[in-house]
Parts: structure tokens; C-alpha cells; sequence
């Protein structure tokens, strides 16, 4: 497991024209309003999704049936500059308890001005969600493809803005 | 000497793919389940679905008559591309949760 090859990380960058802590409370306190509700892992349909504001804290989606889906827990909880979050689900969808499994998202707002953020996302740890075999395999037979995977991405991104 | 390594991200770029993609990874689904809730024929659904399993972001297995379609899930190319998927989506959707949000006035500030 140890000397599982690592996947880069995912990066995202967008600038918003708020205010940072109002970057981060929007980011937060009204995560379950702006996250696209199609990515939810629970079976019933998504009500909510809520970050609990405070280190430790659960990261969970409510369906509407009132069931409870964990996604992660809170690693940092830094406001208005910094967030880290686990995200403790695999590739089958499902969420997957045990830490050594868990990826990390950290989101960081820097202020660009009183009025605009840039909030600054990376996924990172992705080796953790899958086994360490298939990584290694999947690396050595697709070469150098993270690369150009991870340009294209950021390239992508940067056309959206 | 690009294509192969870049399957991943690359072949989510044609829409309908996509979309299988994404209900793939919400269920696992026959060619059949997958063509009644799309507007294209099976046969074409099938086109996609080789594309996206030669690309190692699907796997398939036979169950009774037919073949049962998921995703790759030791598939690194799968998983990265769908959460690559998914960060690009969800920033575009909080930056305009919270422009939205922001009362004009103070913008002005």
C-alpha cells in the first residue's frame, strides 16, 4: 500500500466577485444550495447536503426520505481561508469508513480585493480511494497520461471563466 | 501521440457519452435500460459504450441473455475523470451561488 504510485491531484480555480468571507460562508453554510444534487451517493433522492461547521465535523447528505449518507468528516475548519474536508467515497459510489481509503479535498479563498475571491480547490490523495495494483497497472500502461489529463482539465477550466 | 493516456477526460466530451457515463455511475445498466432513457437508438448506445470501454472507463459482464455495463471501478481514468467532472460542475455552479447571493449595493463598495 505504501509504495502505491500517487495520481496527481485534481485542481480547480474560479474567481468569484464577493467577498471572501462571503466566499466561504456560501461555500459552506450553503454547500447543500449550490452543489450540482445529481452527485449524491444515498438512494433516495438528495434533500441536503451539509458540511458541519467545526473540525471533526460530519459531511453528509440528507435524502428525502430522511435517511443519512456520510461523504467525509472535517479536517480543518479555518474560516474565512481555508477548508479541508475528506472525501471518503470509491469508485463504486459507495462511501468507503475506513481512513486509510479516505482523499482529501482542501479548499483555500484568498481575497483579490474587498470585493473578489479566488477560491482554489485540490483533490488530492486519489490513490487512496483505489486499489493500489490497479493504480500502478493503470500508470504504467496509459505512461505519462495524468499529465496531459491534468492540462486538459485546467485548461477547461480556465475557458469556463 | 496524444490520445490514448488522455482517454479518460477526452471521451466525456461528446455529450451523449457523458450522460451514460453518469448514469453508469449511479447504476450499473444494460445496453436496453440505458437506450429507453436516452433519444438514441441501441445500436448507437452500444457504439458509445465500446468507446468507453476501450478507453478502460467501463467494464461489462454477461448476466443471463444480457451484458451488464458499470464502470471501471479499479479504473483510474474513471475515477479521475468523473471527479474532474465534478469539480469543474460544482465551481461553476457555487461561483454563481455566490454572485448571486451578493446584494448589488455592496458589490458597488
Amino acid at each position: 500500500m505504501s509504495t502505491a504510485p500517487t495520481i496527481p491531484a485534481i485542481r480547480g480555480t474560479v474567481t468569484v466577485g464577493v467577498p471572501v468571507e462571503r466566499a466561504f460562508s456560501v461555500f459552506t453554510d450553503s454547500f447543500g444550495n449550490w452543489w450540482p444534487p445529481q452527485y449524491h451517493i444515498g438512494q433516495a433522492d438528495m434533500a441536503a447536503a451539509i458540511l458541519e461547521p467545526r473540525a471533526g465535523g460530519r459531511w453528509y447528505e440528507q435524502g428525502v426520505d430522511g435517511s443519512e449518507c456520510d461523504w467525509g468528516r472535517v479536517l480543518a475548519w479555518e474560516p474565512p481561508h481555508r477548508l479541508v474536508v475528506t472525501w471518503q467515497i470509491n469508485g463504486e459510489w459507495q462511501y468507503d469508513p475506513d481512513p486509510e481509503h479516505a482523499s482529501e479535498i482542501e479548499v483555500r479563498f484568498t481575497a483579490d480585493g474587498p470585493g473578489q475571491t479566488t477560491v482554489e480547490v485540490e483533490h488530492r490523495l486519489l490513490e487512496r480511494l483505489v486499489d493500489g495494483q490497479a493504480i500502478h497497472d493503470a500508470i504504467v500502461i496509459q505512461g505519462g497520461g495524468w499529465n496531459a489529463l491534468l492540462e486538459l482539465f485546467a485548461k477547461a477550466v480556465a475557458n469556463q471563466d | 501521440m496524444v490520445t490514448y493516456g488522455v482517454a479518460g477526460l477526452g471521451l466525456l466530451g461528446d455529450p451523449t457519452r457523458r450522460a451514460i457515463f453518469e448514469m453508469l455511475a449511479r447504476r450499473p445498466s444494460s445496453v436496453g435500460e440505458l437506450a429507453q432513457q436516452l433519444p438514441i437508438t441501441r445500436p448507437a448506445v452500444s457504439q458509445h459504450l465500446r468507446v468507453l470501454k476501450d478507453g478502460g472507463l467501463v467494464v461489462s459482464r454477461p448476466q443471463g441473455t444480457r451484458r451488464i455495463y458499470r464502470l471501471n471501478p479499479d479504473g483510474v481514468s474513471a475515477l479521475r475523470a468523473y471527479l474532474d467532472r465534478i469539480w469543474d460542475e460544482a465551481l461553476a455552479a457555487f461561483q454563481k451561488a455566490a454572485e448571486a447571493a451578493v446584494d448589488p449595493e455592496q458589490k458597488e463598495q
